[in-house]
């Protein structure tokens, strides 16, 4: 049990063989969808800790991965000069939080540093999930997939509308992060192996956390929740405030992917906050098996590579669509149980007859 | 004093008034039994203890405190554990970890901690387990520590089920038909092992259709019908009470 956590080692061997073998045979260009990949893949474990463990849908994570994305892309290349007499910019000034600089046009430029805005981005998502978990969760399946679907479409109006947010065009321009002095989240060739490092280590770290909370009293309070929630009642779980929690936990993670995508990006756009992206989120974890983290992990970079790749050209959310129909229709329980059904149904009724044998 | 006192209590959906000014009160460590026939509100009433429902009227005091319109995980944490008529299995969790879950109350490793998995919570995971399988031992069925819960017997179920409301460390056990679906012999045993949860200082009240283990194990037994509380008092009273059979078998 110590030991659990071991089973990220053969990732961690394959996420650096990956490398190796790209950067040997020339096709480095592969670790940029890798990159991108691993951090929409951020977001899918976390929603697979909601939907698949608490059993809770959210049709508006994309909304969550917005405002992380958009938020610190705002607050990197928006400039404050004009409000800088203002008592709260002078409070982040005095905090350490603005960087000041010219743009390209020689003019001053006052900007929030990318750290200080990942952390009000991220800040955001969470109390934006708890304003909105709060109520919505009490609804079951279909009304609060609906109700989350209605917050997904506010995010995308308003990044859409506002002109703060760039409308239509979105926002470019995104500085890069440096989380670490020499180590940066930007999309620059030079640095594209350490971003792939970079975002896979977030990614690990995510899953380290993720799958710790599945096998303890918390994830064990909302796993329960989802078997069966008078009975979670009944042995002293706030199923309510659980709830609450998990979504928040899960918007964090879809509000971080989206903080670090949109660095490494350089900018984000309105198909980010899409319904589309939503409903293809929810159709990763779906093929992952739904209460399965290494599942939603695999599909989660599979898809997103093939898809980023442009494996599906134009049609890639009539894919999505489709591989979510076929799921249903096939294989509810994840991709991973159709491959492995055959074994399964070979190596089960051994298993049972030899209890039976000995009971 | 008594540990649970029902006074005037009360429920009532729409026009039926399913609990009509049930009254009565359990001691610390008895064996109490609630029959009667189907629909007399006995569920109802269990719903009414352990907070599901709200009551419409009257009052419900454990250890002197009022604690009628509760939230069900507040009135689990006083003390009070309960199985369903209708198993409630948390799917896709093995018997070991459905007992797990009943250890909630007595833990508090909180979502931050569970996921940094801090020195304090891999204690308390231990202890977690420890009480968990000691209770899956208890009731015999440790061997199925690890299969998942859904796919045991209906008996191993209920013994799962039990094993999770047991790990509240509960002062009072509310048990909604523990004999449902069992032959005679699974009955039998399921009583001895009411009794030896009794032995262990908890106040059981069940509500029951079997008569033969009702009178067996009960000490006093409460007789609802269509919600109105008609009969209490000692086992050998109830059988001789001509109310109770007029009930029972028609006139």
């Amino acid at each position: 049990m110590k030991w659990r956590n071991l089973a990220l080692l053969p990732l961690f061997a394959v996420i650096v063989l990956v490398q190796v073998l790209c950067s040997a045979t020339d096709s480095i260009y592969y670790l940029t969808q890798l990159t991108m990949s691993a951090y929409y893949s951020l977001l899918i474990i976390g929603l697979c800790v909601l939907m698949g463990y608490a059993g809770q849908i959210s049709m508006g994570h994309a909304g969550f991965f917005a405002i992380g994305g958009y938020l610190s892309a705002a607050l990197t290349t928006r400039s404050l000069v004009a409000f800088q007499d203002h008592t709260l910019v002078r409070l982040l000034h005095a905090a350490g939080c603005l960087s000041a600089g010219q743009d390209i046009y020689g003019e001053p430029m006052l900007v929030v540093t990318p750290w200080a805005a990942c952390v009000i981005a991220v800040l955001t998502a969470a109390v934006v999930a708890l304003l909105l978990g709060i109520p919505v969760l009490k609804l079951k399946g279909h009304y609060l997939a609906m109700a989350t679907l209605g917050f997904g479409i506010i995010i995308y109006r308003i990044v859409l509308a506002s002109s703060y947010f760039g409308e239509a065009d979105g926002i470019s321009g995104v500085p890069g992060f440096t989380l670490l002095p020499g180590l940066s989240v930007n999309g620059e060739f030079s640095s594209r192996v350490e971003n792939y490092y970079i975002a896979w280590g977030v990614l690990l770290l995510g899953m380290l956390l993720l799958r710790n909370l599945i096998n303890s009293r918390a994830g064990r309070a909302l796993r329960a929740i989802h078997g069966s929630i008078e009975a979670a009642d009944a042995v002293g779980v706030d199923t309510a405030r659980f709830k609450v929690y998990t979504f928040v936990l899960s918007a964090v993670f879809a509000a971080l992917a989206g903080v670090l995508l949109t660095h490494y990006n350089g900018g984000i756009g309105p198909s980010e906050a899409g319904i589309m992206k939503s409903v293809r989120y929810v159709a990763i974890v779906a093929v992952g098996g739904m209460a399965n983290l290494w599942g939603a992990l695999i599909m989660g970079v599979v898809l997103n590579f093939l898809s980023l790749r442009g494996l599906f050209g134009s049609y890639d959310d009539a894919v999505f669509g489709l591989i979510l129909i076929l799921i249903m229709l096939f294989a509810p329980g994840g991709i991973l149980t159709l491959r492995l059904g055959g074994l399964w149904e070979r190596l089960r009724p051994k298993a049972k007859s030899g209890k039976e044998g000995a009971s | 004093m008594a540990l649970l006192r029902l006074m005037q209590l009360g429920k009532r959906f729409g026009g039926l008034q399913a609990v009509n000014d049930v009254g009565f009160s359990l001691r610390q460590g008895v064996i109490k039994a609630v029959i009667g026939p189907n629909g007399a509100g006995k569920t109802t009433l269990f719903n009414l203890i352990s907070g599901a429902l709200a009551p419409t009227s009257g009052e419900i005091r454990f250890q002197g405190k009022t604690i009628q319109g509760l939230k069900p995980y507040r009135i689990a944490a006083l003390g009070i554990a309960r199985t369903f008529q209708n198993i409630k299995m948390f799917a896709g969790m093995t018997a070991l970890e459905n007992v797990m879950v009943g250890r909630h109350v007595q833990s508090g490793a909180g979502f931050v901690a569970s996921m940094l998995r801090t020195p304090r919570s891999r204690r308390e995971e231990v202890a977690i387990r420890e009480k968990a399988l000691e209770l899956l031992d208890f009731l015999g069925i440790a061997d199925c520590a690890d299969i998942e819960a859904t796919s045991l017997s209906f008996g191993q179920q209920r013994a799962v089920e039990l094993a999770r409301a047991l790990a509240l460390e509960p002062k009072l056990l509310l048990l909604d038909e523990p004999a449902a679906g069992l032959n005679i012999y699974e009955t039998a045993e399921v009583g001895r092992l009411i009794a030896r949860i009794r032995d262990l200082g908890v106040t059981i009240l069940l509500v029951e259709h079997d008569m033969s283990l009702v009178m067996d194990i009960s000490e006093e037994i409460v007789v609802l019908s269509f919600g109105e509380k008609i009969a209490e008092g000692l086992p050998a009273e109830i059988q001789n009470n001509p109310e109770v059979i007029k009930v029972y078998l028609g006139e």
